[in-house]
């Protein structure tokens, strides 16, 4: 297991997020544990960046060091600002929705902007835009227990969009989504990220979805999560759901999963 | 997979299923053979005579005749008759209790003395409405029909000391006063208890314990901290303690039950300081606030009204206790009455504000 931390020369150039020797050691009573050992990850400009690995792998935990939501141990993040200083740096989309239940759909939508100063006029409108764009227009005004999950998660995808991040940070988005809706969803991120192309880190424990939306596919190993191997997918875009069934597509699941599989087996045995 | 080789395993009928009607019959022969056992229950109690001496059980047996048939009719309402049918339970349970209690007392099972019948009482409560109560100076609700010929004679005191003159207006007064008082700091401080772990293992202990402590025992020391020891001070700051704490403790679990998830995302979305407390932690912790205050309006209530029992010139309590102490027990069962009947307005109000503070919160 050779993993090359290293990305490739091209990618080096002007990385939108760096992130070096990053470690995460929690203290608890029975002495430290190393959630995340070493991890090393660069994402350039434009990127979309899919982390798999076995529960417990720190992925997650990764994931809410990059957005500020957590302290590291030791090592490097940093995540390059753009030209317009007013950005924010980074918008996270929950795995638990974390859609606000007392504000309306569109009031969750233009939260960001809310919190950042926008007038009311101009985010409700970027709010209502974007709505338009995920066909949710007409549940502006609908509080999310009134709305399904997969309508919440959306919800909770342009809130994070309408804000207008520099990267946008994706813990797991469709996990708690049943399998149609999930599929539903995927086709959206595709045709969403096609028109706006951000620079994404995207974590799934769903090899297909890593495999269908990402340019790169990192796997990691739990106990403690280090970077095992960097995949590139190489299937063209523009893809949709249709590119799972292409022989290339299951080709790099082969090759992913034999890795991925061994170090899922290995965790589960581990926490047995 | 070629279906003609295998025979199906399954007979489709040809013809559509046929939709089961609602079928009314088996329903009423059992509403009948309800009625049978209840002519038989009723019939065998009267002839004995025993439904004097064992008028409980006699009248536990209707009420279980009822509760059967009840049953049985609720399993074939339609949707649309739903409604009319919770209602009438809801409502038509109540007003047969009532008639029991008139009758049992009419036919001379229970004393009228100790309990007056209902219709009794409802007297005494007309008679406390309209009523003038020359040796202390009050009235049940401040006689409001006075209050045009008042204006006109004083102008607004006029208006105004007949207000005051009323028990209800006493006691709703200080129960409101003390809410404020004791709700405002103690959801304050909760919240500040639900986040701060220094300040909550400070004052967690100390607070359960003082929670506990039934606050019309402190009541004559509260008594003693103010200059007039019977003026409203002390009774208003015994309501606003009781719900104080309370607060602060119902205040402080919804807090901490705040799931992290929307912290985080509030975080993330660049909310800071106050701008976080106002979007998310208290928005979330509003459920619990309100499951708080509801119970804290039912400990203001029995609070308020044992200090005036207790120490008071007026009010409900006083009211009630006085009637009480000159034997008139249709006038404290209609004081007793008006208690409950606040405990229904205050609970309805509060349930309209939490409609319109949390729109987000319905069903």
């Amino acid at each position: 297991m050779n993993a090359s931390p290293t990305p490739p020369p091209a990618r080096a150039a002007q990385p939108k997020i760096v992130s070096r020797n990053v470690t995460k050691i929690y203290s608890t009573v029975r002495g430290p544990v190393i959630a995340i050992d070493d991890f090393s990850l660069d994402v350039a400009e434009r990127e979309f960046v899919c982390i798999v690995g076995p529960s417990g792998c720190g992925k997650s935990t990764y994931l809410r060091i990059l957005a500020g939501l957590d302290s590291l141990t030791s090592g490097q993040i940093r995540i390059r600002p753009g030209a317009d200083p007013g950005k924010p740096l980074n918008s996270v989309v929950f795995q638990e929705y974390a859609v606000f239940p007392w504000k309306t759909v569109i009031e969750n939508v233009a939260f960001g902007l809310q919190m950042r100063g926008v007038a009311e006029r101009e985010r409700l409108e970027i709010a209502q835009r974007w709505l338009e764009r995920v066909g949710l227009a007409k549940f502006a005004g609908y509080y999310p227990s009134q709305i399904s999950g997969g309508m919440k998660q959306r919800v909770s995808i342009v809130r994070a969009l309408a804000n207008d991040p520099e990267v946008l940070l994706m813990d797991e988005p469709l996990g708690a989504l049943d399998a149609q809706t999930r599929i539903v969803l995927q086709d959206e991120l595709l045709r969403i990220w096609e028109e706006t192309h951000k620079t994404v880190v995207y974590i799934t424990h769903s090899l297909d979805e890593a495999i269908l939306l990402g340019d790169r596919v990192i796997v990691m190993s739990a106990h403690p999560g280090r970077l095992l191997e960097t995949f590139e997918v190489d299937i063209p875009r523009p893809r949709n759901v249709d590119t799972m069934n292409t022989p290339r597509f299951a080709e790099l699941r082969g090759e992913i999963w034999s890795l991925l599989g061994r170090e899922v087996t290995r965790a589960m045995e581990m926490q047995g | 997979m070629s279906a003609g080789a295998v025979p199906p395993r399954f007979v489709v009928p040809d013809e559509p299923l046929e939709r089961p009607a609602r079928r009314v019959g088996p329903a009423l022969r059992y509403l009948l053979a309800v009625l049978a056992l209840a002519v038989v229950w009723n019939a065998v109690f009267y002839a004995t005579g025993l439904w004097r001496t064992l008028w409980w059980l006699w009248l536990f047996g209707n009420f279980v005749l009822i509760v059967l048939s009840a049953e049985r009719v609720g399993r074939v309402v339609p949707p649309r008759g739903r409604k009319l049918y919770e209602r009438s339970l809801a409502f038509g349970f109540p007003v047969l209790a009532i008639l029991a209690w008139q009758f049992i007392v009419d036919v001379g099972i229970l004393s009228p003395l100790w309990f007056p019948q209902p219709i009794r009482i409802a007297q005494a409560l007309w008679e406390l409405i309209v009523s003038y109560d020359r040796f202390s100076g009050t009235s049940l609700i401040g006689r409001p029909w006075l209050i045009p010929q008042a204006i006109g004679e004083n102008g607004w005191t006029g208006a105004w000391a007949l207000i005051a003159e009323g028990h209800v207006w006493a006691t709703l007064g200080r129960v409101f006063a003390g809410f404020v008082l004791g709700a405002i700091p103690g959801i304050l401080l909760g919240i500040v208890m639900g986040i701060n772990q220094t300040v909550r293992l400070m004052l967690d202990t100390t607070l359960s314990a003082i929670y506990v402590l039934p606050k019309i025992a402190i009541f004559p020391i509260v008594m003693l901290m103010f200059a007039d020891p019977f003026g409203e001070g002390p009774k208003i700051t015994v309501v606003a303690l009781s719900v104080f704490f309370l607060m602060t403790i119902n205040t402080m679990a919804g807090v901490r039950d705040i799931d992290p998830v929307f912290i985080m995302a509030g975080r993330n979305y660049g909310a800071r300081g106050l701008q976080l407390f106002r979007h998310v932690i208290i928005p979330a912790a509003m459920p619990v606030i309100f499951a708080g205050l509801r119970l804290a309006l039912g400990t203001a209530l029995i609070v308020i009204i044992s200090v005036e029992f207790l120490r008071a010139k007026q009010g409900v309590g006083f009211m009630t206790f006085y009637y009480w102490e000159v034997l008139n027990p249709e006038k404290m069962y209609a004081g007793l009455f008006v208690v409950m009947a606040l405990g229904v307005v205050l609970t309805l109000a509060l349930q309209w504000l939490q409609r319109r503070v949390m729109p987000w919160d319905r069903g």
